[in-house]
């Protein structure tokens, strides 16, 4: 029997913080999520700010703990197991956070060293795979504070890939970025699904983006997984034509729609 | 399933994590190296501190005998003092700094291990505040003109280099601070800084402290660090078993008993969100 990529059971996380002196908030950041991701398989989770994605991502990172339910990483339990599964698993987030006044070059290799990467394989790799991310090598040694924000993120998905992870984490990669970054990015991530043997999770306000990159699509709203299946199975779900239509049929409210106070809780909360 | 279980043999974690040590000591090198003129406007400003502290033993109606040996006493307790601070600081950095730059949550979810990690940043403080604390030395005797001719470096390095065990101890606990507080939590490790120096006997002998503060200087290495330094560098002693063994003592539990600390302030942050470049 094979076992799944990414096995995700009644996840749910709760955040709270002190209001007044002696009273606590608390939002539900995420809300007893369920969903499995086959190895090789790119998939899409869609939601708007504080849906709960990037709370997603920082569960399956090993960065935050779990108040319920359960993940497993290639059946590997990612709360029990954390070591086992960080050597397997690396992302990228949407601020391209490096030490600034350090290269490129030397970024990478700090990011390497953590998963056993000594200086001889560095060294040799480090040009290889800021080349085949679109980024001049001749310029890995310029500090990071002097590159654009495209070009930072170019290294930034360079630091994932040069640890080879299997399940590669993308928290909103391209948001933020000019149309050609974005574009080059996007291109990018095709050719890892292409070329490795990649499982995917692309968390991302982009509907366009998400279509067209991921095998399904999922929609975290206020914490809960709505969905997570092919696009054409969600247009047809919803009897719609397009995701915006989809995400108004299951949420009830269009995506550009005023945010509650709790929306804005949970936003900063997660 | 294989290829992805093969990676977790024994002989490979260790290398790994062996590699991961050498990582941390290899980006304090690079960040030193780029701050390289701040970090020597710092080095002035604790040179200038040191003065100030040192210049007392010229002041006081003493005979020259008497003010070199006074001095040299500042002195020591100045270098600790600043020695000390350094580890501190570069120990509390492990999350501090990344947090400020944004990458604590890449280094946090890489796969080595957290004694490795904060091992790597007590081995870097180390290594530099030793050379800081010499230069600070050289410049200081050089300034006021002590003479020092009994003086055992080789044994006050060593005698520091142990003291260093619980120092960065006392650093790992410290450092989880700043994943509690991100704001206020760096602050908060020079408090234990001063606690400690304060109970040691930094200026002064502990016989002139209260009776409860004199107990409580038999728990802190720098009380150690200090009175062996001291007789080191005036008398030339070699390495007293009446220093060493508290120092031992005190650096086996404390970096256990730093580790758990830290280990339980990364859970807290985990479990309510902290570990974030935001807090």
């Amino acid at each position: 029997m094979s076992i799944s990529a990414v096995s995700v059971r009644d996840l749910s996380k709760v955040f709270s913080r002190r209001k007044g002196l002696f009273q606590r908030r608390r939002r539900a950041a995420l809300s007893d999520v369920s969903f499995e991701m086959e190895r090789g398989e790119c998939v899409a989770i869609l939601g708007q700010n504080g849906s709960g994605k990037s709370t997603l991502v920082r569960l399956l990172s090993t960065l935050l703990l779990p108040d319920g339910g359960s993940a497993h990483i290639f059946g590997h339990d990612v709360f029990k197991e954390a070591r086992k599964v960080r050597r397997l698993v690396n992302r990228v987030s949407v601020e391209a956070s490096f030490f600034k006044k350090m290269s490129a070059a030397e970024n990478l290799a700090y990011a390497a060293r953590f998963y056993g990467m000594g200086p001889r394989e560095t060294h040799a790799k480090i040009p290889v795979i800021l080349e085949r991310v679109g980024f001049p090598s001749s310029r890995r040694n310029e500090s990071m504070e002097n590159l654009s924000r495209g070009m930072q993120q170019k290294v930034a998905l360079a630091r994932a890939l040069l640890t080879s992870p299997v399940l590669l984490l993308l928290d909103e990669p391209t948001t933020g970025l000019d149309p050609r970054s974005k574009q080059e990015v996007q291109t990018f991530i095709r050719e890892i699904r292409e070329a490795h043997d990649s499982t995917i999770l692309l968390c991302t306000h982009d509907m366009k983006e998400a279509e067209d990159l991921a095998d399904r699509i999922g929609l975290l709203d206020r914490g809960e997984l709505l969905f997570l299946e092919p696009v054409e199975d969600v247009k047809q779900r919803y009897g719609v034509d397009t995701l915006e239509e989809a995400f108004f049929a299951a949420t009830g409210r269009t995506y550009e729609d005023e945010r509650t106070e709790e929306d804005e809780e949970r936003e900063v909360f997660a | 399933m294989a290829s992805v279980d093969a990676t977790f043999t024994r002989r490979k974690i260790l290398r790994d994590e062996l590699v991961g040590l050498f990582g941390v000591v290899e980006r304090n090198l690079y960040l030193t190296k780029r701050y390289f003129l701040w970090d020597l406007a710092f080095l002035l400003w604790t040179i200038a501190n040191t003065l100030t502290i040192v210049f007392i033993a010229r002041g006081v109606d003493l005979s020259p005998a008497q003010q070199n040996v006074l001095a040299t006493k500042l002195l020591v307790g100045g270098v600790i003092w600043a020695f000390l601070g350094i580890i501190f600081e570069i120990v509390t950095e492990t999350v501090a700094w990344e947090r400020w730059e944004g990458t604590i949550e890449y280094t946090f979810m890489a796969p080595v291990s957290r004694p490795v990690h904060l091992i790597g940043m007590g081995i870097y403080a180390v290594i530099y505040g030793l050379v800081r604390a010499a230069a600070i030395f050289v410049a200081v005797v050089a300034f006021i003109g002590i003479h020092l001719p009994h003086a055992n470096y080789g044994a006050a390095i060593a005698l520091l280099a142990i003291a260093s065990v619980s120092f960065i101890g006392v650093g790992m606990m410290t450092a989880v601070l700043p994943l509690i507080s991100p704001e206020k939590g760096t602050q908060l490790g020079f408090v234990a800084q001063g606690l400690m120096l304060v109970v040691s006997g930094v200026y002064y002998p502990i016989s002139v402290l209260p009776d409860w503060m004199q107990w409580i200087s038999k728990i802190s290495p720098a009380t150690y660090a200090l009175r062996g330094n001291r007789d080191q560098i005036l008398h030339g002693a070699g390495l007293a078993w009446a220093d060493v063994w508290p120092l031992l003592v005190i650096g086996t539990l404390s970096i256990p008993v730093g580790l758990v600390v830290f280990r339980a302030g990364e859970r807290y942050a985990k479990k309510h969100g902290k570990l974030k470049r935001s807090g």
